[in-house]
């Protein structure tokens, strides 16, 4: 292959890396009116009064929107495929606040210090209520935070608002009750996951303005840009036709952005006013009031005979979704779903559990997306059953995990929301990517712990984990591409660069199929109006889905090129071939070049555009695998955890460039990495997200980190495009896992509530 | 009121109001690989160099910018060798932290370090959540000629 499989550079990296203009507040129309939220400053209350004539009176102001000037339509801001799994419980603004942060207010003036002079004078008042702040004692607590009569599931997902049940789940494959009779060893642990705020470094960020014919254009910081035009449009009762959302560079998203944020309140804004308006939020507006991971609670028995063979996975969830249900119950699905294949050969695997709302930050999308909630316990739970049988965790693992050609009732039973679809692995080098590991941390030598001094301690610890491509039937990406006169290619798409890299990969698909130099290939992505439709950048789907749409367009333009060349040079269609430069009588003298061709094809003879465009949707998800061993040191003195070594070996099959996939999974394994260690979540008695700023929430530093060693196993896909699968999420699964059971190793103690703070390994000491 | 400033080796006469803050004042004259990140000087994407030196400039007023020299990076020559280095590498990703990143780095050429544990210990306040740092420091290492 000579364009899939190169390390080339982004087509975007100069121009991001040196400052240019492009992202969505540099873009904004300079004249925006400045909008900003008056948010509520308490948990759970109703709006009885809103006094806003002071504000008014301040100069500069433009407007002021309340609950009672909006269209009181329910929806979801999860950008999901429609219908969403996703309970319709959010409305642009509402008489109820249901977290510090909610929306109360939208204020637009024609500057900042107008605008912050307006929020102060804006006079509320509340009738509060008793909050929930404690997921454990979400289902049976009075206060029901969801109590309008509108919120409603689009179909059935075990949503119950009087019990403050956004979403529950149950399966069941064997009789668990049985088989743990006929085990010889059974243990059982409960474990916590915290509220991981994203911390994409570009805040939400959305602007909005009308065109000459009146129509509503967003420009966003979004990885949906065709979910929020939909949403958009239900949220104002407004036509699809009469929006076109762009989304420009953006500065990360990792889940974040896959969701509404900005958007509404600018639309409202230049919709009442028929001006431009743009908002950016500030960093502790993104900490409180956009997403958070989801926190979660797992109860995991495991079975196995003494033989060492696993029997029985009983996963039993709670999952905390915050004030709206977004992505309730998918993550809390993925958590089994992206966890439970791991281990195919079991007699019985039960996964239940229920998703509460609570009146804290909402819950959103995040990289893993459950699966990172479900490993932890999960893995962490295989070691201690490794133990209690005398073996090697890496030999049960072996002994036990799914392998190449391989099946597992998960995949039909457990989709996203729904029903999965039957699945044969058909690439897994997962047995090559737990040896390469063990190789490289050294496991033979290292394995369970080396006495460095009297205080300091090394041990090692590793965890398996598996992702999927795409969620199959469901997410669609299209690509269009169109011959230029010059012999160069437009590849126009729906998919949504993130800073991934997804513009440049998919445009050596394209090259890859067309032969043609990567860098002949001018990529447009992501504006509904100009570019197809495609779900967007979540649940690793874009390398796969839209790649094989970009494929499938440019096999079908290469039949183009063939069939009008060969028109041209007079020969028969078979007996023509194109090789990126000429198309060529395959056994004969006759040439033309694409150039020349496409010269001819516009301006003088049998006019024509050649372009031509594919759809795909994955009939399968195939999963990404990895295998990943951390080496910890443990001061016992302190009960400091220095990372020293991370090894991470990959199979996404073919990396179609190499470099793009190695920053995907060390990025991925950085941000698991400060879940596990450093980012700690903290809440006032009230309700107050008190870690709302980079200097209370630690993320991980350069120095913090240790040694990331990146390795890909050999791998081919035989659905992907080239043989790829996805890469974007599957590196931040292992960490929490890996790290927590090299502490065990290293010192002997178990934490099984995240993150592993100094605090709690001395508390366990002791 | 009006303060006069060198940016980027010309000489301004800026508009400012007295409470504004120098990243937004660069930010409004068009220097637009200023960018801000957290609002609290903790993640160095904003870093300009005032007088030569990095600050953040989202934890600087711009009045304290009067009868000073402040370069973006727009103004430094060395950007671009050192941006082509992250691209190889492929470790832009979003590019939103990397104008700061890039400024303090160009910063330590300048100094001559070409120890990698002194300019990652240099290097601890520009934060990135995208590349988990390693691609970055394969570049750095390259730039500043790290010696192994």
């Amino acid at each position: 292959m000579k364009e899939v499989t190169r390390k080339i550079p982004k087509k975007d990296a100069l121009g991001l890396l040196l400052g240019k203009p492009v992202y969505t507040d540099d873009i904004a129309p300079e004249n925006s009116l400045i909008v900003k939220i008056l948010r509520s400053p308490h948990a759970f209350a109703r709006i009885k009064n809103i006094d806003t004539s002071e504000a008014e009176k301040i100069e500069g102001i433009e407007c002021i929107i309340t609950h009672l000037d909006l269209p009181r339509n329910p929806i979801t801001r999860a950008g999901q495929g429609y219908p969403e799994p996703s309970p319709h419980d959010w409305y642009i603004l509402d008489e109820y606040v249901r977290y510090v942060g909610d929306e109360v207010a939208i204020i637009a003036g024609k500057n900042e210090q107008c605008v912050e002079e307006a929020l102060q004078k804006i006079k509320v008042e509340y009738e509060i209520f008793e909050p929930v702040l404690d997921f454990e004692k979400a289902e049976d607590h009075p206060s029901i935070i969801h109590p309008e009569k509108e919120s409603h599931p689009m179909f059935e997902i075990g949503f119950d608002a009087e019990k403050n049940i956004a979403a529950s789940y149950e399966m069941e494959i064997g009789n668990i009750e049985e088989e743990l009779k006929n085990c010889d060893v059974v243990v059982h642990q409960r474990y916590y996951t915290q509220a991981q705020a994203h911390v994409a470094f570009e805040p939400h960020t959305a602007a909005s303005y009308l065109d000459m014919h009146g129509r509503l254009v967003i420009i966003s910081s979004t990885q949906v840009p065709f979910h929020v035009r939909r949403i958009i449009a239900e949220a104002f009762g407004l036509p699809i036709k009469d929006i076109r959302v762009i989304k420009p560079r953006i500065g990360g998203g990792f889940g974040g952005k896959q969701a509404i944020h900005g958007e509404p309140f600018v639309a409202a804004v230049t919709l009442k006013t028929g001006k431009p308006a743009k908002i950016v939020y500030t960093r502790q507006e993104v900490f409180e009031a956009t997403y958070t991971r989801h926190p979660m609670r797992y109860d995991i028995t495991l079975g196995a005979t003494k033989d060492g063979k696993l029997k029985v996975i009983d996963m039993q969830g709670l999952s905390d979704t915050g004030a709206y249900g977004e992505h309730a119950l998918t993550t809390f699905m993925v958590a089994g779903s992206k966890t439970l294949p791991l281990y195919n050969k079991v007699s019985a695997v039960r996964f239940t559990g229920k998703v509460v709302y609570t009146n804290k930050v909402p819950a959103g999308a995040f990289r893993g997306y459950g699966a990172i909630q479900g490993n932890f316990a999960l893995e962490s739970t295989i070691d201690m059953l490794a133990e209690k049988l005398g073996m090697d965790p890496v030999e049960f693992r072996k002994k036990n995990m799914i392998a190449e050609g391989e099946t597992s009732p998960i995949f039909k039973i457990m989709g996203e929301g729904r029903e999965g679809v039957e699945m044969f692995v058909r690439s897994c080098k997962l047995n090559e990517c737990v040896e390469e590991g063990m190789k490289l941390i050294n496991w033979k030598e290292k394995y369970p712990r080396v006495k460095i001094s009297e205080t300091k301690i090394r041990g090692v610890g590793m965890a398996i984990a598996m992702q999927g491509s795409g969620i199959a039937n469901i997410d669609m990406g299209a690509a269009i591409l169109k011959l230029n006169d010059d012999g160069s290619f437009n590849l126009l798409i729906g998919a949504t660069d993130l800073g991934t890299g997804s513009d440049t990969i998919l445009a050596q698909i394209a090259a890859e199929v067309l032969n043609v130099p990567t860098e002949n290939i001018i990529v447009y992505s992501s504006d509904t109006d100009l570019t197809p439709f495609d779900v967007g950048a979540y649940a690793s789907s874009t390398t796969y889905v839209s790649g094989n749409a970009v494929k499938r367009a440019a096999e079908k333009m290469k039949k183009l090129i063939i069939k009008e060349g060969a028109r041209k040079l007079g020969i028969e269609e078979s007996k023509v071939d194109f090789d990126g430069n000429y198309i060529y009588e395959i056994n004969g003298d006759k040439k033309l070049p694409l150039k020349e061709l496409a010269t001819v094809l516009y301006y003088t003879e049998n006019q024509k555009q050649l372009i031509t465009d594919a759809s795909y949707v994955g009939e399968e998800s195939p999963p990404p695998f990895m295998a990943g061993f951390a080496e910890v040191e443990v001061d016992i003195e302190t009960g400091k955890v220095k990372l020293i070594n991370y090894v991470a070996v990959v199979d996404c099959g073919t990396t179609i460039n190499p470099n793009l996939a190695k920053i995907q999974v060390e990025g991925g394994l950085v941000q698991g990495i400060g879940m596990t260690l450093f980012e700690d979540v903290k809440y006032s008695p009230n309700g107050k997200l008190l870690t709302n700023n980079l200097m209370h929430y630690k993320i991980p530093s350069r120095l913090d980190i240790g040694n990331i060693i990146v390795k890909f196993a050999e791998s081919y896909e035989p659905t992907g495009p080239f043989g790829a699968k996805s890469v974007a999420e599957i590196g931040i699964d292992t960490p929490p896992a890996a790290i927590a059971n090299a502490i065990y190793n290293a010192v002997g103690i178990r934490i099984t509530s995240l993150p592993i703070t100094p605090e709690k390994i001395l508390m366990s000491l002791k | 009121m009006k303060i006069k400033v060198i940016i980027n080796g010309e000489k301004k006469v800026l508009d400012i109001e007295p409470h504004e803050i120098l990243l937004d004042v660069l930010r409004r004259y068009g220097y637009y690989s200023v960018r801000r990140g957290c609002d609290t000087g903790m993640c160095g994407i904003c870093t300009v160099l005032f007088d030569g030196k990095p600050v953040p400039s989202c934890s600087v007023f711009a009045a304290r910018a009067d009868g000073h020299e402040i370069t973006t990076l727009e103004g430094l020559p060395e950007a671009k060798e050192f941006a082509e280095l992250l691209a190889e590498e492929g470790a832009d990703q979003c590019g939103y932290c990397s104008p700061g990143l890039i400024v303090n780095t160009v910063y330590l050429k300048k100094l001559k370090i070409k120890k990698m544990d002194e300019a990652k210990i240099k290097l601890i306040g520009n934060l990135c959540r995208c590349t988990g740092y390693e691609g970055q420091h394969r570049a750095i290492a390259k730039f500043l000629g790290v010696e192994k």
